[in-house]
């Protein structure tokens, strides 16, 4: 069973159907016993830093999912839950992240247009297994304004350009994130949601 | 690097598909959510779903449309057309749409473009203008399906609505739409350059050229079309096909 993380943020009816296409069981709460009773998790989200974790602490859900990570469950972040797997957002004021991963989330220096919206290739940096069957060149389709800097280069999986390289995928041990929307990403995404589907299905 | 897109748009009545289409591998070529899965499957970048079902009784039958697509298609999708207040796009982007795009209720009160950014989010927002040149060779802003001339000069309203919180201009010139004479390329190219959210140009694709021309000469950041996919001119897979084949960057 995976649990997707509800903590009031965007559409999250659209990362269960594609976890429901790929025939992955998943409940989408907030409660935390069910939580901690799941496999593996995801933490979706569209919107800012700040008051995503501040509904993340509103619902108690801070400390859930510290021990789903250390009892070495897979957890998925997306888009703004890629974010806030990190130590600090500047995104309105700085703020206190999850801090499962070192760096900071910052506002994009491109000189392209800002929301980064549409389909980008992706340039594998390091092998993952949330990557399984994904090359170089491969689209993914983002939105975002904002952007991970990891201190340990080494957990960048992926990168983008958009005039800048952007980080598109982070792994570390049972940690995953990924900038870009999988659900949204057609057959490509599908794969991803796949491979964390099958980590989720070896965990249990 | 970020790529093109080529978005094909839908014309759905009362949940219904209008617009001969002709596919004959598709079961049942007048179900919007069939269409977009077949688009989808094509290698369609988004798609854009175009309520005009008259009668405001019947619009709960888009909010079925569009829960179903959310259901069966991956990439992201618009609907555009009766939106005009606040519940209205929570309806739409709760039963799945990734954006709502607004035209009359828009120009008519510009605080929905700053109210629907703040709640949603700019990236759910898209402002649609039916630009037409006046004999002066003036663009102007319609509403009303293209019935009431505003008066409203398309530069400053693109500009405007980009600062209210629109993330994107979906673009149709009036005296293209439907003729396949090509993209309005001056409009295009005019409004890409003025503001800095991207523009969808819209109106008047007849070849594929066309598509290159709007994307390229007009500098748009992406291609919408209908009779040409919906007829089966062409298909996704060609279109794509040959602007890569020109060097345009596009999703494969």
């Amino acid at each position: 069973m995976i649990g997707i993380i509800d903590y009031g943020r965007g559409n999250i009816s659209s990362v269960e159907t594609a976890l429901e296409k790929g025939g992955f069981k998943n409940i989408t709460t907030d409660d935390h016993e069910l939580l901690r009773k799941c496999d593996g998790l995801i933490l979706p989200g569209v919107g800012a830093f700040k008051d995503g974790m501040k509904d993340l602490e509103n619902r108690g859900l801070i400390p859930i999912i510290e021990e789903v990570v250390k009892s070495g469950k897979p957890l998925l972040g997306i888009c703004l839950g890629l974010h806030l797997l990190f130590e600090v957002g500047e995104e309105d004021g700085e703020s206190k992240g999850l801090g499962l991963l070192e760096g900071r989330v910052e506002r994009l220096t491109t000189t392209f247009k800002i929301p980064h919206i549409g389909w980008n290739d992706l340039k594998i940096i390091n092998p993952s297994p949330i990557l399984d069957g994904i090359v170089d060149g491969d689209n993914f389709y983002f939105v975002h304004s904002y952007q991970a800097h990891p201190v340990d280069k080494s957990i960048i999986s992926a990168t983008c350009n958009y005039g800048q390289d952007i980080v598109a995928v982070v792994s570390k041990n049972n940690i995953f994130g990924v900038q870009f929307h999988p659900e949204k990403s057609s057959h490509k995404g599908m794969v991803l949601i796949q491979n964390f589907g099958k980590l989720v299905s070896q965990w249990s | 690097m970020l790529k093109k897109r080529i978005i094909p748009c839908l014309d759905v009545k009362e949940g219904r598909v209008v617009k001969g289409i002709n596919f004959v591998d598709i079961i049942d070529a007048g179900d919007p959510v069939e269409m977009a899965k077949f688009y989808d499957q094509e290698g369609a970048d988004e798609l854009v779903f175009l309520d005009i079902t008259a009668s405001h009784e019947k619009r709960d039958t888009m909010i079925e449309v569009v829960r179903q697509t959310a259901k069966q298609v991956f990439i992201p999708f618009t609907v555009g057309g009766g939106i005009k207040t606040i519940d209205d796009m929570r309806n739409i982007l709760r039963a799945g749409a990734d954006k709502v795009s607004i035209n009359t209720p828009a120009i008519l009160n510009k605080d929905l473009i700053t109210q629907g950014a703040k709640i949603f989010g700019s990236q759910c927002i898209v402002v649609a203008i039916d630009a037409k040149k006046s004999e002066k060779g003036i663009y102007e802003a319609y509403i009303n399906g293209g019935r009431i001339n505003t008066g409203l000069e398309v530069i400053s309203w693109a500009k405007e609505a980009e600062k209210c919180g629109a993330g994107e201009i979906l673009l149709t010139s009036m005296d293209r739409d439907g003729t396949k004479d090509g993209y309005d390329l001056e409009l295009t190219r005019l409004i890409s350059e003025a503001v800095s959210i991207p523009v969808i140009a819209s109106g008047g694709v007849g070849n594929l050229e066309h598509l290159y021309d709007g994307l390229v000469e007009g500098k748009a950041q992406a291609a919408l079309a209908a009779s040409i996919f919906h007829y089966g001119t062409y298909s996704i897979k060609e279109a794509k096909q040959y602007l890569i084949n020109k060097g345009v960057d596009i999703r494969w």
